[in-house]
């Protein structure tokens, strides 16, 4: 298994970046942060885009940086696929010409036939003899992620490729990308503020704030974690992956199990045994002490506590445990207290509603 | 109607103002691309020199280049230890001094137009293993084609239409460093109104028409600014 080792100093006075991070060498690892957390920066040393002046970074066993001994690979040597937050395709070039910039100037052209998997993917065949002027933005940057993956790269980094569209246009891009997901073999580095985007995409998740990773690990952990103030925010949720088991058509459901336990849901158009990416947000989590013998909510998991954490306005934020499954739920310190709620006890939990991200 | 002298100095003008203008694109490049990415504290320096002649009587650059030049310059010395003589009242001396003349009519479009491709094209052009100069080349001139285009006419035509510094430098020797301008003047000076009028009416349409297919031809081209 190989890994990606990076180490970044780098101090412009009123910002500096110093992070040590080893990440895996597939999925999608998305680096989250507000803007000025310095995800952007790190991903452009990572590029080489960037020359921090203390650098260590290894990728598939090839050091690309490593200030100690003087070496750093320029850009234009690192085989990386590079997408930009606003597409940046040449002006002066066709779709197809810019989709061969790069692909004329790797060695080994293996990637011809790929190319042709890339315009399918991203539905992007028809606009090949346009120039980039005549292209809607999403359809911009579906031809700027195909350009990056016709060089057929060992890692793709991502800079935030959806911030600069529309909800309509982004809704466009997102389902390629969850694609992109299943299909690509290389790990990818995201850059995103948008938890809806890390919900759908990532992995592994690295979380930074003020040139400072807060915390790495993979995703449903990261995102259980209560002592992150992502666990606080209104819109905080857990990731669950599920497979789908049954479909019951007389009630329009759908049910799906993971580890063990089963959950079930708004009728999925889907065959049986195809993997789904559940989003529980922890405002619609809720806990009861004994299984409760007449409920409306259909979604009811035997679960241990495994934190409480005060939040926000009377708030208190719960981790879970549901099997091998963290979940979070927001309730209020009164419950918690009536409750006697403490780390270690067993509860249920009443999952009112869930949203399907795939 | 133009005499043999006339169509002499069409020729010479010619001449100078093309060489002239290849060694300004071949110098100005380079040095408008540092200008435009450079934040070098000597930028301003550099940008005010080339920027001299815009502000100068031509007489006064004139002036210098002869004394700088002469058999007794710094410049004279090093052609005269060269073996090459020295450059004023030459064909020689008439283009090095047109060049110097001539060079912010060059420098200061290629300045503008890539400092108007920015940044994130040529660092696109990284991610896709282009080495800088393969960058330059293939990104960097069809993206400041515009500016390349000002840069060539505007320094040919300036070159074609001075007068003061090559009186100076070149002098007025028939076929070596006798252009269209100074022609104009002796003709003048000789009162000999009619043949004036032919060079001197020539030189006005050649401007004008020169300067009309450049700005019509500007108005129809794409920006050069990237797309976002």
């Amino acid at each position: 298994m190989t890994n990606i080792l990076a180490r970044f100093r780098l101090d412009y006075g009123d910002f500096n970046l110093d992070v040590g991070l080893q990440l895996p060498a597939t999925g999608i690892t998305v680096l989250f942060g507000h803007s000025g957390s310095g995800k952007t920066t790190l991903l452009r040393c990572i590029a080489g885009l960037q020359h921090a002046p203390q650098g260590f970074l290894e990728i598939n066993g090839k050091v690309w940086q490593d200030s100690g001994r003087g070496i750093f690979l320029p850009t234009h040597k690192r085989p990386l696929g590079y997408v930009f937050q606003e597409a940046n395709l040449f002006p002066h070039l066709t779709v197809s010409e810019n989709l061969h910039y790069g692909l004329k100037r790797i060695k080994h052209n293996s990637g011809a036939v790929k190319l042709d998997q890339t315009l399918d993917l991203l539905g992007i065949g028809h606009l090949l003899d346009r120039r980039p002027a005549h292209l809607s933005g999403g359809e911009r940057q579906r031809v700027a992620i195909a350009r990056a993956l016709a060089l057929n790269p060992e890692i793709l980094l991502m800079d935030e490729p959806l911030a600069s569209l529309d909800f309509k246009r982004k809704q466009e891009i997102l389902p390629f990308l969850s694609r992109l997901h299943e299909q690509l073999a290389i790990p990818v580095l995201y850059v995103t503020h948008s938890q809806q985007e890390v919900a759908q995409l990532a992995d592994f998740l690295v979380i930074m704030e003020e040139g400072r990773t807060l915390a790495t690990g993979p995703l449903s952990e990261t995102l259980s974690r209560i002592d992150l103030p992502l666990a606080q925010d209104k819109q905080a949720a857990t990731v669950w992956q599920v497979t789908i088991t049954e479909q019951e058509t007389d009630y329009q459901l759908t049910h799906v199990a993971f580890a063990g336990h089963s959950l079930s849901l708004p009728m999925v158009d889907a065959a049986i045994g195809t993997p789904l990416r559940l989003q529980i947000y922890a405002r619609d989590v809720s806990i009861t002490l004994e299984a409760p013998a007449a409920t409306s909510i259909l979604n009811v998991l035997p679960a241990t506590i495994s934190g409480i954490a005060d939040g926000h306005s009377g708030q208190c934020v719960v981790s879970v445990q549901v099997g091998k499954q963290p979940l979070l739920a927001h309730i209020t310190r009164k419950s918690v207290l009536l409750l006697g709620l403490q780390v270690g006890m067993a509860v249920y939990v009443q999952i009112k509603g869930t949203s399907i991200l795939n | 109607m133009l005499t043999t002298a006339d169509l002499d100095t069409l020729l010479l003008t010619f001449q100078v103002a093309s060489i002239a203008t290849v060694l300004m694109l071949l110098f100005g490049t380079p040095l408008a691309w540092w200008l435009a990415r450079t934040h070098s504290t000597w930028k301003g320096i550099i940008n005010a020199v080339v920027a001299l002649p815009l502000v100068l009587p031509p007489t006064v650059l004139g002036f210098y280049l002869l004394v700088l030049m002469g058999p007794a310059g710094v410049v004279g010395q090093f052609t005269q230890w060269l073996g090459i003589g020295t450059l004023p009242f030459t064909f020689a001396g008439l283009v090095v001094a047109s060049v110097l003349y001539s060079l912010p009519f060059v420098v200061q479009p290629l300045q503008t137009a890539f400092a108007a491709i920015g940044e994130q094209p040529l660092e696109a052009a990284a991610t896709l293993r282009a080495s800088p100069w393969d960058t330059f080349f293939s990104v960097v001139v069809p993206l400041a084609k515009p500016g390349f285009m000002t840069a060539t006419i505007l320094g040919f035509a300036h070159t074609v239409g001075e007068f003061g510094v090559v009186l100076m430098v070149g002098g007025n020797i028939p076929d070596k460093t006798r252009v269209v301008s100074v022609q104009i003047y002796n003709h003048v000076e000789a009162l000999e109104y009619s043949e004036a009028h032919w060079l001197a009416g020539g030189l006005l349409v050649f401007s004008f028409s020169v300067l009309l297919v450049l700005y019509t031809a500007l108005k129809s081209q794409p920006s050069a600014h990237p797309l976002k």
